[in-house]
């Protein structure tokens, strides 16, 4: 999960790590009432979870109050990368002497961490890794011996940051390797690590990515869900523990197994060129390896209650669950959906092959269930798909 | 012949008296695999499903002379019961658990190599590896394949099932699930190389999906090393942009981790990629055929 710059700022804080004053406004009135109370100069902020924001305008840098209130009336609800700015950070502007670059993240290469370091921070940074790779230092860190202050000093350097900074620095980037590890982050980037005026190295900005897998020891990571942003059925999905993200098309998808049900996504978008309207994907949801009956009227729901889906493919391969399992599956959600008042009325192509796919199959074949049809291949079988919510369309 | 795990591979089970490690420990016995023994502190000396328990690894590697460990602990447990797989120095340790931290699986992996990289990790967050006909260590369905002479490389589950099952009138020498975590103990690239080394093997098939750079670093090992002829498969070619986040991602892996990026760098190297999982198959095939 990655946090708002805002979340970011807050934990570093915590932390220890200076960061500016800073408050978070969802509203024009709020963005001036926190420049009122901040007083002086601020930097009107745009809180999206991408990055290139300043390039695109949504970061200014407001006089005064009114002043505040005019950028913050034209960053709200501007468009960054396909993401909407609900809300800003005011924030007391700093005195910049020089702007330098740090971040923590993992190395999958070479499966360690790294502390990326650059005297050369700002907004241009990548371009400065392409044409002048050398001004951007890149130190293993091990996560057994780790970083202390001494290390941290020494990657300082490495980055070519000038002596008058080295200490600041080292006291941030080590704090912030306290973050990485004790949040359980895969990402935490300052980007620009600045010099202020009064000497102080403070983090500017702050981008952190925060690892779901453990969330069973990071309880408190749960506040930092943006459920607004979440699609509403996404978030239902989520709730029955159904693993499930919505796309744009109107062919439903239920799978076992993310790897065939990010591919049973390409096929079925393959087989749709060829019809007119061009069918796509619906969603992506996996059903996992252990599909009973239950699983699979759960997400037979999820889909069905997308008015976009036209049709759905239900690709299975036996592996550790039988075929004939996964028939009972689909045979019990038909009738349980059906006691609950929302009986399947859109076209279900079925393909199941692996383990029992003839007892499986034998089960549909004897339910009889209406709109559900047989297809005996994947390929045959997206293709049929997506033929049927070409003409459901 | 076969890649890593043989009909001569003794198999124990760290967890095996958790529901997971009870269900696939049978389903193992059920394959042929030799499993000798279990491993759970709490239950040493007893018996379960018939086999002994063990308090340690290393303990039940002295008893039982196994060789290769299959573990299915909760993630909270997964980094110490891999560390001390690697303390025992066993052979191979294949790591089912699924939803594994990042640090743990960072930490344990520096832990094997700073131990000198003696114990050959499979995972986490994989099916573990078959040798059909030979032995089966994970949880990869013994029944949808026959041995044979290909030789299997995924990142996916059901994927790896998938071709198994299309191609399972030519066989498979060993599969070898690897697992989609960021960080892996085995690569494409070690399976790689052990099939080109293997006698046993005549091709090999690789799966891949979106994410990361390990398929382009395998298409720049396969032009240098590999002669046997390979095939591959990567999903995700529809899959939506991540939200990626920050410049740290760009700047490391050089990479966009698309599909079409994996696809071209494969095929620059000469290995013909399916557009679909049985596209893929129908390629293996013709190799196969013509040999």
């Amino acid at each position: 999960m990655d946090l708002f710059e805002h979340q970011a700022k807050e934990l570093f804080a915590a932390y220890g790590i200076p960061v500016p004053r800073g408050i978070v406004a969802h509203t024009v009135a709020e963005a001036r009432a926190a420049a009122e109370q901040l007083t002086g100069r601020v930097v009107v902020k745009a809180q999206v979870k991408t990055g290139g924001r300043g390039k695109a305008g949504g970061v200014k840098v407001a006089d005064d109050a009114n002043d505040a209130e005019a950028k913050a009336k034209a960053i709200l609800g501007m468009d960054i990368k396909g993401h909407t700015v609900h809300k800003v950070l005011i924030e007391e502007a700093s005195d910049i002497a020089e702007e330098y670059y740090f971040s923590f993240l993992l190395d999958r290469a070479n499966r360690t961490f790294l502390a990326i370091c650059s005297a050369a921070g700002g907004m241009d940074i990548e371009e400065v890794a392409h044409t002048a790779p050398e001004k951007v230092a890149k130190v293993p860190v091990s996560p057994i011996d780790g970083i202390d202050r001494a290390r941290a000093r020494e990657i300082a350097q490495a980055g070519g940051l000038p002596e008058k900074s080295l200490d600041g620095a080292a006291e941030l980037i080590e704090r912030l390797w306290a973050v990485f590890v004790d949040e359980d982050a895969s990402l935490v980037e300052v980007n620009p690590m600045i010099l202020a005026a009064d000497g102080q190295v403070k983090a500017l900005d702050g981008k952190v990515t925060l690892d779901a897998n453990a969330d069973f020891r990071q309880k408190e990571h749960e506040a930092y869900v943006d459920k607004a942003a979440e699609d509403p059925l996404e978030a239902r999905a989520k709730e029955k523990h159904l693993n499930y993200v919505k796309l744009d098309g109107n062919v439903g998808i239920i799978g076992n197994g993310a790897g065939l049900v990010m591919s049973t996504l390409d096929v079925v978008a393959y087989a749709g060129e060829q019809f007119p309207g061009s069918p796509k994907p619906a969603n992506f949801l996996d059903i996992g390896g252990g599909a009973s009956a239950e699983v699979m009227a759960n997400g037979l729901e999820i889909i069905l209650s997308d008015p976009a889906v036209k049709s759905v493919f239900v690709n299975v391969f036996g592996g550790i669950t039988a075929c004939d399992a996964v028939a009972d599956g689909i045979v019990s959600a038909f009738k349980l959906l059906g006691d609950r008042g929302e009986a399947v009325t859109r076209p279900l192509v079925v393909r199941l092959d692996g383990n029992n796919a003839a007892l499986g199959r034998e089960i549909l074949q004897g339910a009889a269930l209406p709109g559900v049809e047989l297809v005996d291949t994947m390929d045959d079988a997206a293709k049929r798909a997506a033929e049927l919510a070409a003409v459901g369309a | 012949m076969a890649i890593w795990l043989t009909e001569k591979s003794r198999i124990i089970v760290q967890g095996i008296t958790g529901s997971e490690g009870t269900k696939h420990t049978l389903r193992m016995l059920a394959s042929g695999a030799n499993v000798v023994g279990g491993v759970n502190p709490r239950k040493a000396g007893t018996t379960h499903e018939g086999l002994p328990v063990f308090a340690t690894v290393a303990e039940a590697m002295e008893k039982t002379k196994a060789d290769v460990s299959v573990i299915f602990v909760p993630p909270a447990f997964t980094a110490s019961a891999v560390k001390e797989a690697i303390d025992a120095e066993i052979p191979l340790a294949v790591v089912i658990t699924e939803g594994v931290p990042i640090h743990d699986t960072t930490e344990f992996w520096a832990y094997a190599v700073a131990k000198g990289n003696k114990t050959r990790i499979i995972g986490p967050n994989c099916p573990g590896i078959a040798s059909p006909g030979a032995s089966n260590a994970g949880i990869i369905p013994a029944d949808i394949t026959t041995q044979g002479r290909i030789g299997l490389v995924s990142k996916s589950g059901t994927l790896t099932y998938q071709l198994m099952y299309e191609l399972r009138d030519f066989g498979f020498s060993t599969a070898v699930g690897i697992g989609g975590d960021p960080v892996i103990g085995t690569t494409h690239i070690d399976a790689l190389q052990a099939f080109q080394d293997d006698p046993g093997t005549d091709a090999i098939v690789m799966i891949g999906e979106i994410g990361g750079d390990a398929e382009e670093r395998a298409a720049a090992y396969i032009e240098k090393n590999v002669t046997k002829p390979v095939v591959a498969y990567v999903a995700g070619f529809t899959a939506p942009e991540g939200k990626t986040m920050g410049h740290a991602g760009a700047i490391v892996s050089g990479s966009a981790g698309t599909a079409q990026a994996k696809k071209e760098a494969l095929e620059k190297v000469g290995v013909r990629v399916g557009k679909t999982p049985s596209e893929t198959a129908r390629l293996m095939r013709e190799i196969m055929q013509n040999r």
